[in-house]
């Protein structure tokens, strides 16, 4: 039952957000290129290095603008953005849509798939635990939780290509694929990064709904639905369950922003085409027009998932939606 | 009656506190003598073949290039050590002190702090980490500093958080009515409040900031070899996992052990002050 | 009627204590309860009475569990009961109406989802009829506009209609018996009239039985036939509601009793030696003995039985001597010594708006409310003027604002005729912050855990005045002593005080600055009464011994009238009626002051 009043407020607080992302976004991007332009060296004399002097050098410069003011290059990179152009790559010559688009592209597969089996099992489990808190199943469940969310994900990877590829070979281990690969192939061979990203991602989110259900179990709204004499499914489902995952909503999105942003470390331990391992040639290349249209989208995937996840806590908690305008 | 002493007693009474700081001790007592106690020179090539497995003469076999994997094991920490134990220490002090500032002032300072450390935590950490180092070498003091400035933003968020749980409080009151000044209500009053919180951060920075740490060495951005690293002597021998898993596998468990052991403790310690430990992603 | 509705034979509640030894919170209860009669529990916090509440549901909280002892609610025992049985029964059988109805209720459902799901679990009623049901429940429980409320969330209910529904939702079983856990507690004065008129009415028309736990003997007056009252988990009298009231005769009840102050009564009050209420629950003797101003060499030995005495049941072994004793109340007349017509305090139309901050373009632009509305009083010196108002009337915005933390404000303010006090406290001058000091309201919250007593008195000492360490030890000496309390106190924290103790070190700091003007923001209301009543007296000394000028806030009238000389009723930010106590109380003029004084008689 949403009024009017309620809907105008409702709408007034997303075109706030909405514009807030924005201006974040505005102030990310100028944040990225004052970061570049304060290293040493230019983008040419970075990319060239040891030949970065003469001729080559006024070609490279002349080629990519970089013989104008920073503030007017910074205008007509800040234009190039707003209509989807992101300039060119200096090594490869090439837009760098074509570039990044493919790669873009596997990293969301990736990122997608661990996150469809990943987000509802970790909130299973860690309702589970929560349930049967300081119990073995939650014993078990969180100690292994802590395990994978503590030591680092190239250990993990490593481990899982040396017992799933090596040892028993059901799962193809090293990603051998060209960058436009037909999606079937992709899915064909990402078994191990998706496990790999999946262990990581539940162990955070489980933990997090096992901390927050336990909160919402020891509340008097808890208490007294079960002395109303609620059904245990009832009470954990209807009552609680809801409850505690509105907390939970703002790290998911962090989670997924996590995996869109690309991984670097997981990317380059599976050899996968992504837009992880992009960024990590790219630096290694001094390709500086690259790195900084990767620092953006990541920035923008991270803005706009931020976006989404306080939209959407605020469309399912009724006391931040129906709140009237208050001192 | 000392906080810290009871604080330290409290941890060591459970068993994953005792084992938490037994490991962290470990490794930084490793860390400090290892230069004095390895059997072998580092570099040092041996004659015989490599990939030799563990023998009596090298307990951890020798890598590719021929050198002792034991050796370079017990001294593969000392730079992650170094560098992340003075980065979190910077961190926790410039973050500590901004977020305490903006929580206290509240208002527009505030609003424009915060808005400032989102625009920061937006910016992927990673490559603006790989990108500094790219440009400015890998010594151990751009590390400290760039990971300290980092791993800091994320310090004024909580330590802000905290002092807004603080500010309202009738105390901080009392301490205004009576006209103290900023920095004493800050650093007298609200910070020894806000300890317990901060100390918990701390163990967690720690251990985040050396996963970043050894994520670098792993891409080869963080030490230059030949100086022996964990993540660098994981990266460099993995390919041979399946004929060699010993060069791997000693630097995995040296490196798990540390950070396992930095988990531990931030976990005891939280427990033991009554906090439940803050659910976040590292960053 | 042969067999009562509810039957508690020999209860006891309680953990597993840190040497396995069993500690009691609940200690052999022994009650009866007939079909459709009232009774109230009494006792002040930590007494065990919600633990005996849940237990008749067969709810423990974490680390509690039944000792000994029977339970028998309809001949049914709750713990005995299995799952499925256990859900008809709450709710079903016994239902319970929480202490706090906002927290209690699912934030994230609709009250019709709540409502529905009751009456689903509890009654043979249709589906198609559910809906009627629950607005004939609003009705009974007389929410207005019951078809409006359906449809919306918890938190958009004002307390007093989160109680209802609350209520309503516990009438929905049939339940023969309701259980109510303080339930007007967080009410304002006005809304719980209302909840407890409509209580007891329910009580009469529909015969359901119910146990009330309050800590406030007055409410359960206005509700119930009988009280237990409880100390240290023991029932210690029992009987009819009026004659205890009346005639207490166990010397906790009389104790308990005699520090509410009452309204049009000199105030009398009899200091209980301050041991914090079962500091050792398992004592061999009397578990009120070491309060007790009446022990005997019988009373430390053995535990005394609830044994019957005329009209009521009492569990005191020394009832014949207290009767021959009887005690001589030393009205400690509090008259202060008139000392000329200096005016230390003057307020002339003050007031107050919400502090406003923010710059984000699309902030909602709202007009300035104000909190407090052209406020004017004055304060002679010596004398304590009581400023009483209940929540949100823009009591603490006045204080704030004397003391200079508030942002936005119109009038004056002057204090010894020289300092303006609407300057903010940051640009005062030191002589100006020494002359007026604030005591808060929860003692928890205005001492700083992490700081010693020692620690906390000295801070003002050190701002203020420049002394050496010695002078200092010397002044804290005294500051202590003059709130009554030893000096080994001075080495420990807050924590390892009592509430009442913090809350007489929090009036000594503020007395460490030798000020004209002490501001108390309802400096008792988070005490026990008993607490309440000793810092009361410990305020009235401190006025005779050094004609301390006193702003009392508080939203309870009795407190103010008794310790102020003048009183002034704030009503949404004005006040609407000013003068001396006795001339208020006696011939109240403004309807909001007459309504004020007819919901505490």
């Amino acid at each position: 039952m949403v009024n009017g009043q309620e809907l105008s407020y409702l709408l007034r607080l997303v075109i706030q957000r909405i514009f807030a992302a924005f201006v974040t976004l505005g102030v990310v991007s100028m944040v990225v290129f004052a970061a570049i332009e304060l290293l040493p060296g230019d983008a040419c004399q970075a990319f060239l290095g040891q030949m970065a002097q003469g001729q080559r050098l006024a070609n490279c410069r002349a080629e990519h603008q970089l013989d104008k003011s920073p503030i007017e290059r910074y205008g007509i990179w800040a234009a190039g953005l707003a209509q989807g152009d992101l300039g060119n790559s200096i090594k490869r010559s090439k837009p760098l849509e074509e570039v990044i688009g493919p790669r873009f592209r596997n990293t969301v597969i990736l990122g997608l798939t661990a996150a469809g089996i990943g987000i509802p099992l970790a909130i299973a489990l860690g309702v589970i635990a929560a349930w049967f808190r300081e119990r073995k199943v939650d014993f078990w469940i969180s100690g292994v939780a802590i395990f994978f969310m503590t030591i680092p994900d190239f250990i993990t990877g490593t481990l899982l290509i040396s017992l799933f590829s090596v040892w028993l070979g059901w799962l193809p281990g090293i990603v051998i694929m060209r960058v436009d690969a037909p999606i079937t192939e992709v899915f064909s061979q990402i078994g191990l990064p998706v496990l790999t990203l999946m262990l990581v991602m539940i162990a955070h989110i489980m933990r997090m709904v096992r901390s927050s259900m336990i909160d919402v179990l020891a509340s008097e709204f808890v208490m007294m639905a079960t002395l109303k004499g609620l059904p245990r499914w009832r009470l954990l489902l209807l009552h609680a369950l809801p409850n505690a995952l509105l907390p939970a909503i703002n790290l998911i999105a962090l989670n997924i922003a996590w995996l869109m942003g690309g991984v670097l470390v997981v990317e380059v331990v599976f050899n996968y085409p992504g837009i992880g391992r992009l960024s990590v040639n790219a630096i290694a290349d001094r390709d500086l027009p690259l790195v900084q249209a990767i620092a953006l989208l990541m920035a923008a995937i991270y803005v706009s998932l931020n976006l989404l996840a306080d939209l959407l806590t605020l469309m399912l908690s009724p006391k931040l939606r129906t709140q009237r305008v208050q001192p | 009656m000392s906080g810290a002493e009871q604080t330290m007693r409290l941890v060591l009474r459970s068993t994953s506190g005792k084992v938490g700081v037994a490991l962290v001790i470990f490794h930084i007592v490793l860390a400090i003598v290892s230069p004095w106690v390895v059997p072998y020179d580092f570099n040092a090539q041996s004659e015989v073949l490599e990939h030799m497995g563990p023998s009596l003469a090298h307990w951890g076999g020798l890598d590719t290039l021929g050198r002792d994997v034991f050796t370079r094991t017990l001294l593969g920490g000392r730079e992650a050590l170094l560098v992340t134990i003075f980065g979190t220490a910077i961190a926790m002090v410039w973050g500590s002190l901004f977020g305490m500032f903006s929580g206290f002032k509240g208002g527009r300072t505030d609003e424009f702090m915060m808005r400032a450390v989102d625009t920061f935590l937006a910016i992927p950490f990673m490559i603006l980490l790989l990108l500094v180092i790219a440009s400015f070498g890998n010594s151990v003091i751009v590390l400290m500093l760039t990971l300290g400035f980092l791993y800091g933003i994320g310090v004024i968020r909580l330590a802000r958080a905290a002092t807004l749980g603080e500010v309202t409080k009738d105390y901080v009151l009392a301490a205004q009515a009576r006209g103290e000044s900023v920095w004493v209500i800050l650093l007298a009053e609200i910070l020894p409040n806000i300890r317990d919180a901060l100390m918990v951060e701390a163990a967690m920075r720690w251990s985040w900031m050396l996963l970043a740490f050894s994520a670098l060495s792993f891409l080869g951005f963080g030490v230059t070899p030949p100086t022996p690293d964990w993540g660098l002597m994981i990266a460099n021998a993995r390919i041979y996992m399946p004929l060699a898993p010993w060069p791997v596998l000693l630097p995995m468990i040296a490196l798990s052990s540390l950070i396992i052991g930095i988990n531990l403790m931030a976990d005891a310690l939280a427990k033991s002050l009554g906090l439940d430990r803050v659910q976040r992603m590292p960053l | 009627m042969s067999l009562p509705l509810l039957k508690i034979d020999g209860l006891s509640i309680g953990y597993e204590g840190a040497d396995g030894v069993a500690v009691p919170i609940v200690n052999q209860v022994d009650l009866q309860l007939e079909e459709g009669s009232t009774l109230g529990l009494v006792g002040e916090s930590g007494c065990g009475k919600s633990t005996l509440l849940l237990a008749l549901m067969g709810y423990y909280d974490s680390g509690l569990a039944r000792l000994a002892g029977k339970v028998a609610l309809l001949g049914k025992d709750p713990g005995a009961l299995n799952e499925a049985d256990l859900q008809l029964f709450r709710g079903g059988d016994v239902a319970l109406i929480p202490q706090n109805a906002g927290q209690a209720l699912t934030p994230t459902l609709k009250i019709e989802a709540q409502m529905l799901e009751a009456l689903r679990l509890h009654t043979p009623l249709p589906a198609a009829s559910r809906q009627d049901r629950i607005l004939q429940l609003f009705d009974r429980v007389q929410l207005p506009d019951p078809a409006n409320l359906l449809g919306r969330y918890p938190h958009e209910l004002s307390g007093g209609q989160q109680q209802r529904v609350a209520l309503a939702m516990a009438l929905a079983g049939n339940p023969k018996v309701l259980l109510l856990d303080e339930p007007t507690t967080g009410l304002d004065v006005t809304t719980q009239q209302a909840v407890l008129a409509l209580l007891s009415e329910i009580a009469l028309e529909s015969q359901t039985a119910m146990v009330f736990v309050s800590h406030d003997i007055g409410v359960i007056g206005a509700v119930c036939e009988r009280v237990a009252v409880m100390y240290a988990g023991e029932i210690v009298e029992l009987g009819a509601c009026n004659q205890i009231l009346q005639h207490p005769r166990h010397p906790y009840t009389q104790a308990l009793l005699s520090s509410i102050p009452k309204l049009g009564q000199a105030w009398a009050f009899k200091a209980p030696t301050s041991i914090q209420q079962g500091q050792d629950r398992r004592l061999s003797g009397c578990a009120y003995a070491p309060r007790c101003e009446y022990v005997g060499p019988t009373c430390l030995k053995q535990k005394p039985r609830l044994t019957r005495d005329q009209d009521r049941e009492v569990k005191c072994v020394q009832l014949s001597e207290i009767a021959r004793m009887v005690a001589p109340a030393g009205g400690h007349k509090g008259e202060s010594k008139m000392v000329g017509q200096e005016y230390v305090l003057s307020v002339n139309n003050l007031s107050v708006s919400y502090d406003h901050t923010g710059w984000w373009p699309f902030a909602s632009r709202q007009e300035r409310k104000l909190t407090v509305r052209e406020v004017s009083f004055d304060i002679v010196r010596g004398q304590t003027l009581g400023l009483v108002g209940e929540s949100g009337s823009g009591k603490s915005s006045i204080l704030r604002t004397l003391i200079g933390l508030q942002k936005s404000f119109e009038g004056e303010a002057l204090l010894l005729d020289k300092f303006d006090l609407t300057t903010p406290v940051a640009h005062r001058s030191k002589a100006c912050l020494s002359k007026i000091q604030m005591v808060f309201q929860n003692p928890d919250a205005s001492l700083n855990p992490r700081q010693s007593i020692f620690a906390a008195l000295a801070r003002p000492l050190r701002i203020y005045f420049r002394l050496s360490e010695p002078e200092i030890r010397a002044e804290v000496e005294r500051l202590m002593a003059a709130v009554q309390l030893p000096m080994e106190y001075s080495a420990r924290y807050p924590g390892q005080l009592s509430g009442g103790e913090r809350q007489r070190v929090a009036i000594a700091r503020a007395l460490a600055s030798k000020p004209d003007v002490l501001l108390c923001d309802e400096i008792t209301s988070a005490l026990d009464v008993s607490v309440q009543a000793s810092i009361i007296q410990l305020l009235k000394d401190l006025k005779d011994a050094q004609g301390l000028t006193l702003l009392f806030v508080s939203h309870d009238l009795p407190v103010v009238m008794a310790l102020a000389d003048d009183v002034a009723i704030l009503q949404r930010g004005q006040i609407c009626e000013s003068g001396r106590v006795e001339q208020i109380f006696n011939a109240p003029e403004h309807p909001y002051t007459q309504s004020l004084i007819k919901a505490v008689l």
